[in-house]
């Protein structure tokens, strides 16, 4: 075994609407790995929203979607992505 | 507001835009909603969705009645048959909606002002009869919409508006009241709980008979300003630390205070007939051949 840092990566991701976002900072708080933190820029209402600071450290396990009150923010794993793209464009066909 | 909702197409990260999982289940054109930064309400309403999803009931069997108040908005962002109902008689429309459709799942969301003060004799009477209901009860301690007021949960000791040197009056303890009144099911979960919250909405949806959930939500604009508690993060924090799990716990000590353990978990999970098996079985047995029976 070396003493190199293992080489993390990313297994999820989150999106982030930043116009919804009241800056409750629950998603921040409740992560479980840590890796989200506030932007530096303001949205519209003057919240600093949640970024992904850490991209490297997301499972993609959802459960800031799950705390946000504001339904702004929510993550999924990459194996996900696709599928639900799929399953979102069958149910909006016009997009 | 066009920007708010998630069809336009703003791709944030670089990745394909997908929806989020709570969006079927919302009115998108109302959204974003009126709750204050960190209130703990779209937190529960987020676990609601995800308990739908799961529970993969038809959505067309399945009404939303809320009161007045905070949590009363819930039944207008919820994209499913919804009534905002006046003021206490969330309970009372809701028996009414489930006598006349009894293959609906009816389910009550309301807040702790609009269940237990102003309609506190319908919840009682509902959950004496049993009417098959599923009463979600947000609690934030206060009355939020109309500026602070002491509220029937107001722990001793905590500031409101009407009450500037501290309650004195004597809180509720909600699940002990739904327990005595004879609810099927009741729990109490947090906003800091919401994979617990989520798994027990599922339970819930899936159960007969009058179900209870109290959800403990912070109310960051009145109740924690006027008592100094910080801020809605603060607030759950301190839910994450001050609750203990106890599954069947006697609902006689399960009260909440300013301070020390918020008791949470399933208390009473039992069998009892539903208003309707009642009544069906009480007057097949009175009026034999003659009577039909009535829905479930």
């Amino acid at each position: 075994m070396s003493d190199a840092t293992p080489v993390r990566k990313a297994k999820g991701t989150v999106f982030v609407q930043p116009e919804v976002c009241k800056g409750c900072s629950y998603c921040i708080e409740f992560c479980p790995t840590d890796c989200l933190e506030f932007s530096r820029e303001f949205n519209a209402k003057g919240y600093h929203f949640p970024v992904l600071g850490r991209p490297e450290d997301c499972t993609g396990c959802g459960l800031c979607g799950l705390y946000c009150p504001d339904f702004a923010i929510f993550g999924m794993r990459f194996k996900d992505i696709e599928a639900a793209k799929a399953a979102s464009l069958a149910s909006h066909p016009t997009r | 507001m066009s920007e708010t909702t998630l069809n336009d197409d703003q791709d944030l990260s670089g990745l394909p835009l997908v929806d989020n999982p709570v969006m079927p289940y919302l009115r998108q054109e109302r959204i974003p909603h009126i709750w204050c930064p960190g209130c703990g309400i779209g937190t529960t309403v987020n676990c609601f969705t995800r308990a739908l999803e799961e529970a993969a009931l038809d959505l067309d069997k399945v009404a939303i009645v809320s009161g007045i108040g905070c949590t009363g908005r819930v039944a207008g962002y919820l994209n499913l048959d919804s009534f905002h109902t006046t003021h206490g008689r969330a309970i009372p429309f809701a028996t009414g909606l489930k006598l006349a459709n009894p293959d609906l799942n009816v389910v009550v969301y309301s807040g702790d002002g609009d269940l237990f003060a102003i309609g506190g004799n319908h919840f009682m009477h509902a959950a004496r009869r049993n009417m098959d209901l599923l009463v979600v009860c947000v609690n934030n301690f206060t009355y939020g919409m109309t500026g602070g007021q002491v509220a029937p949960t107001t722990p001793i000791g905590a500031t409101q508006t009407t009450m500037p040197f501290g309650n004195f009056e004597n809180p509720a303890s909600l699940p002990f009241l739904a327990d005595a009144a004879g609810a099927t099911f009741v729990a109490r979960w947090t906003v800091f709980h919401v994979r617990q919250l989520t798994r027990c909405f599922k339970e819930a949806l899936g159960k007969k008979g009058f179900r209870f959930i109290e959800i403990m939500a912070p109310c960051p604009t009145l109740f924690l300003r006027r008592n100094r508690l910080g801020d809605g993060v603060d607030m759950v924090r301190q839910y994450k630390e001050r609750s203990v799990l106890r599954n069947g716990a006697d609902t006689k000590e399960v009260a909440v205070g300013m301070e020390g353990d918020i008791v949470v978990g399933t208390f009473v999970d039992r069998e009892r007939p539903t208003w309707l098996e009642a009544m069906n079985s009480h007057f097949s047995s009175v009026l034999g051949d003659r009577y039909r029976t009535y829905g479930g």
